[in-house]
């Protein structure tokens, strides 16, 4: 080998790539985070694609980016603004340039720059000349050179061309010296069958590297060194990964097969995907008729006891509020899953938001409570997932989940628990028929047993309508309704007895908190970190439970003078901590389809520091 | 596997619960020879699982004593899906009625059948909807006067076997409410059957619609207006005097005289087979109806294909035998892992 080029050491870099729906971003994206973790940088990412498979070629519309921020620091969010944009056309170009960090490097595949596609992206004139004054302006011919490199595998010209994604990822992985093994070992596995595909992309991808090593363009590469992550076992998850396997993982520690019913529906349908590979586990999925079918199908299934579970998205979550009045009502254990996505409607299907709060906690008919916890990262789908399916059993009920478009496909890097270390709950059904009465309520948890068919002499009936005390018997009673509507809210309300004392990041009492929920808690933290270290006087608390909420919130709350509450909807936590605590809480909310940047947060803080407060 | 015990009488299988249908309801009849037929199958009463919607039929449950589960409008076979996937062992049964299960449970009814779950549903048919005050169903003629069709109904009504079949149903039956050594019967055959095995009961409401079926529940105008269906008999019908019989031709079925003394197949008159491949032949014969023709009562059809259950369970024991059994530390280090040293 020549000599090679300088290697700088940088502290941490984002970098977007970004192009058609049809240009494989999302795939390059991946592979390179495959890459970035084995080298063990902490990382974020942040996919972001069309609800389109393949918008037309070339438009605004059909552009799909995908961010990843790697660090050897410990790092909360994919980053506000890249340091580097990879865009394969001038779509892509004009789409997102605007993020790039001022001084930052565009790469731009200069052959997608024709007068057709700049017409096609908005632009009257060449861009380039003039974005060179702000940034650092790389012109790469990548369909030229994928096309020369794969000249020889007998490619059609076309499919040439549909390489030059893994020619722009072996260049990326040169310049911040990632390897590119991963990516080589999935290709072959991949293309398996397909050798002209398979030599194709492998060269494409080696080509892309060695033109790093050789071309003038770029004097220097790049190296972010390991992080200085918790000593253990990593690998790289996604929300929905973390969501399918919290599932796997509860039917293994209560010792009871799962069983999801659901129905396709973005973003929540990779948690279908991924629990459907896993039958040697003993889990059943069913891809039932809609949304109502697959809700009713878990429901039976916990019924019979297993433990049911469904999967959905706003849409799909309003067509189950019947079905889950219904697991309220007979009170059997249930795990909804809502993978928020912008709304209301079908809305912007694959954008985040948070804004199922209070359809989650109001949206059935009557008074029917729900638990409702919410994960806020990847990693922590996993443990929520754990906890949700521990709670509808231990309490009898259902447990919604709220998970949200970002948290779905946003990656990082996840330390791997110690199986042993997780708590059991092996499930033990009601099997003495002496004394058995289907709503004979545990004295502590007010649970009722959880009696499945095939048990002799605990044959009973349960139903919709309301039931009697005790026996479950149809009643029209007014004080039995009374009582009953009163139990069911008092054993979710005990819940509370259960939860870890709420924790405070930063110190517990001060001039402001800033209070979140899901998928914010990077950015609200990456935030509230920063603006203390540049001396201000803020702390944060993320909740988990957003139903009941901890039962030390109130006081950890009243010992601030300022309450601040940043949501991806418009103010549905704030709203409900005012109903319940009265306190004059601030909203902050932004509904972009996008998550916070770290910048939005921190300037509402620093407002607020600063004496100002409410908008 | 429970020990063999004393064996049950209907009376085990009458719950502590009064019934509330109306006085002289079809639904009354169809309960008891239930509860008749349920000592005779021979099931433990503990892996017995009626699941019903919400209509006068869906209190079923609640006077059934095994173990019963009245759920929400139109979507007991999803519950009853989940259930039976879950523990094949058990035997499920759906209990629905015409608005129930072909008006708002029509989708779930329809995909329910074609997955051929290993279920009992009995859509007990008056035509009419009872527990919201007397609406016309999906199954009411046209014309039909009610509160919210005060001029007629205007919607073409549906025939629940036609339904079955078109939805792919492995067993299609009818039988009537009051008809008990018949019921029953159509019963046993239904839980016999593996797959799922629809039967439409015809049932009087005498509140809302009554004497809707009364040409085939009374004695005496039932040798005209009901066609009884019998595998491997000629499709036959009427008193002595005035034998008819279904001729189907190009697919088209007509009605034609016989002699009493008549062989009825030489002259031309179609035996009923319930096991063609094809559903046609059933298709044909449910869409005999009053007043032109009689309304055939048995089984339609009896055909068997793997239940939806059956092949999810083989997919977790291929899954299972090719993989082993799954572990959960694999799992979660399955794939590209790294390690951050102390």
């Amino acid at each position: 080998m020549a000599a090679r080029k300088p290697v700088e050491e940088v502290d941490q870099v984002a970098i977007r790539f970004a192009g058609d729906s049809g240009d494989g971003m999302q795939l390059t994206g991946t592979k390179f985070t495959e890459a970035t973790a084995l080298v063990g940088n902490d990382l974020s990412t942040l996919p972001d694609f069309p609800a389109e498979i393949r918008a037309p070629a070339g438009t605004l519309a059909g552009v799909s980016a995908f961010q990843i921020h790697f660090a050897s620091r410990d790092i909360r969010t994919p980053a506000d603004h890249p340091d580097v944009l990879f865009a394969m056309n001038p779509a892509a170009l004009r789409a997102n340039v605007d993020d790039v960090r001022r001084g930052g490097m565009l790469i731009v595949n200069s052959d997608a720059f024709t007068p057709r596609n700049l017409k096609q992206a908005g632009y009257d004139d060449d861009p380039l000349p003039a974005l060179q004054e702000r940034f650092q302006v790389v012109e790469i011919q990548l369909s030229t050179l994928t096309r020369k490199a794969v000249e020889s595998v007998g490619l059609r010209s076309r499919e040439a061309e549909r390489s030059k994604n893994f020619f722009a990822l072996g260049l990326v992985c040169w310049l911040y010296n990632r390897p590119t093994e991963p990516t080589e070992r999935w290709i072959e596995s991949r293309f398996k069958k397909n050798e002209t595909l398979r030599e194709g992309n492998l060269r494409a991808l080696q080509a892309g590297h060695a033109y790093g090593e050789t071309t003038e363009l770029f004097p220097v590469s790049f190296f972010v060194p390991r992080a200085k992550l918790e000593p253990g076992v990593y690998r790289n998850i996604t929300g929905n990964q973390a969501l399918a396997w919290g599932m796997i993982a509860a039917s293994e520690l209560m010792e009871r097969p799962v069983f999801l019913g659901a129905y396709p529906i973005t973003p929540a349908s990779s948690v279908l995907h991924e629990v459907s590979r896993y039958r040697h586990f003993g889990v059943k999925t069913f891809q039932a008729e809609d949304e109502i079918a697959a809700v009713a199908s878990a429901i039976g299934a916990s019924y019979a006891g297993m433990l049911g579970a469904t999967a959905t998205s706003g849409p799909g979550f309003v067509l189950k509020q019947e079905a889950l009045g219904l697991a309220v009502m007979v009170e059997l254990p249930l795990v909804v899953l809502n993978v928020q996505r912008a709304g209301p409607s079908t809305g912007m299907p694959t954008k985040t938001e948070q804004a199922d709060l209070l359809v989650t906690l109001y949206g059935r008919s009557s008074e029917s409570p729900m638990p409702v916890l919410a994960p806020s990262t990847p990693g922590d789908c996993f443990y929520t997932m754990l906890e949700a399916f521990h709670l509808a059993v231990k309490y009898m009920t259902p447990v919604a989940v709220l998970s949200d478009g970002y948290l779905a496909n946003a990656a990082e890097p996840w330390r791997i628990p110690d199986v042993e270390t997780l708590s059991r709950h092996p499930i033990r059904f009601r099997t003495d028929a002496k004394g058995f009465a289907p709503y004979a309520r545990d004295a502590e948890t007010l649970a009722r047993p959880w009696a499945i068919p095939g048990t002799p002499g605990l044959e009973h009936r349960i139903g919709g309508l309301e039931s009697e005390e005790l026996t479950g018997n149809v009643s029209y009673d007014p004080r039995n309704h009374d009582r009953m509507v009163r139990q069911r809210a008092e054993k979710v309300a005990r819940i509370a007895n259960d939860l870890p004392p709420v924790e405070v990041n930063g110190p517990d009492g001060g001039k402001l908190v800033v209070v979140g929920w899901g998928g914010t808690r990077g950015a609200i933290e990456a935030a509230v970190d920063e603006a203390r270290r540049d001396g201000t006087s803020v702390s944060s608390i993320h909740l988990r439970y957003l139903n009941p909420l901890p039962a030390d919130l109130r006081a950890a709350l009243e010992r601030f003078e300022h309450v601040l509450v940043p949501e991806l909807n418009l103010g549905q936590l704030s709203r409900l901590l005012r109903a319940e605590y009265l306190l004059p809480v601030e909203s902050l909310t932004k509904v972009e389809g996008q998550p916070f940047r770290v910048e939005e947060i921190r300037g509402r803080i620093e407002a607020i520091a600063a004496g100002g407060g409410s908008e | 596997m429970t020990a063999p015990a004393a064996k049950l009488t209907k009376k085990d299988f009458e719950s502590d619960q009064d019934v509330r249908w109306c006085p002289g309801c079809g639904d009354y009849s169809i309960l008891a020879n239930m509860q008749r037929l349920m000592p005779e199958l021979g099931i433990p009463r503990e892996d017995v699982v009626f699941v019903s919607g919400i209509g006068c039929s869906s209190r079923f449950p609640y006077y059934m004593n095994t173990y019963g589960f009245h759920t929400i409008h139109g979507r007991a076979p999803s519950f009853a899906t989940g259930i039976k996937t879950s523990r094949p062992e058990l035997s499920v049964w759906v209990v629905t009625g015409d608005g129930d299960g072909l008006s708002i449970g029509g989708n779930h009814l329809l995909h329910t059948i074609r997955r051929n779950l290993d279920l009992q549903i009995l859509l007990f048919n008056n035509r009419v909807y009872g527990l919201t005050k007397g609406q016309y169903s999906p199954t009411s003629r046209l014309d039909m006067v009610t509160p919210s069709t005060p001029t007629g109904s205007i919607d073409y009504p549906l025939d629940p076997i036609r339904f079955a079949l078109g939805s792919g149903a492995t067993f299609a039956a009818r039988s009537i409410d009051n008809d008990a050594r018949h019921l029953q019967q159509v019963l046993r055959r239904a839980y016999e059957h593996p797959g799922t095995a629809f039967v439409e009961i015809l049932q009087n409401c005498p509140v809302y619609n009554d004497d809707e079926w009364i040409e085939v529940e009374d004695r005496k105008t039932k040798l005209e207006a009901a066609l009884p269906i019998v595998d491997g008999e000629p499709l036959v019908f009427g008193p002595k005097g005035a034998r008819r019989g279904i001729r189907i031709e190009n697919g088209v079925p007509a009605v034609i005289s016989l002699a009493d003394d008549a062989d009825a197949v030489a002259e031309g008159v179609a035996v009923h087979n319930e096991r063609h491949e094809s559903p046609a032949y059933a298709f044909a014969l449910a869409s005999l109806a009053r007043p032109d023709f009689p309304i055939p009562v048995g089984v339609f059809r009896a055909v068997e294909r793997p239940t939806y259950e059956g092949l999810l369970q083989e997919q977790v024991e291929v899954a299972i035998r090719q993989r082993g059994r799954g572990a959960l530390h694999s799992l979660l280090t399955s794939g590209d892992t790294w390690t951050v040293e102390a």
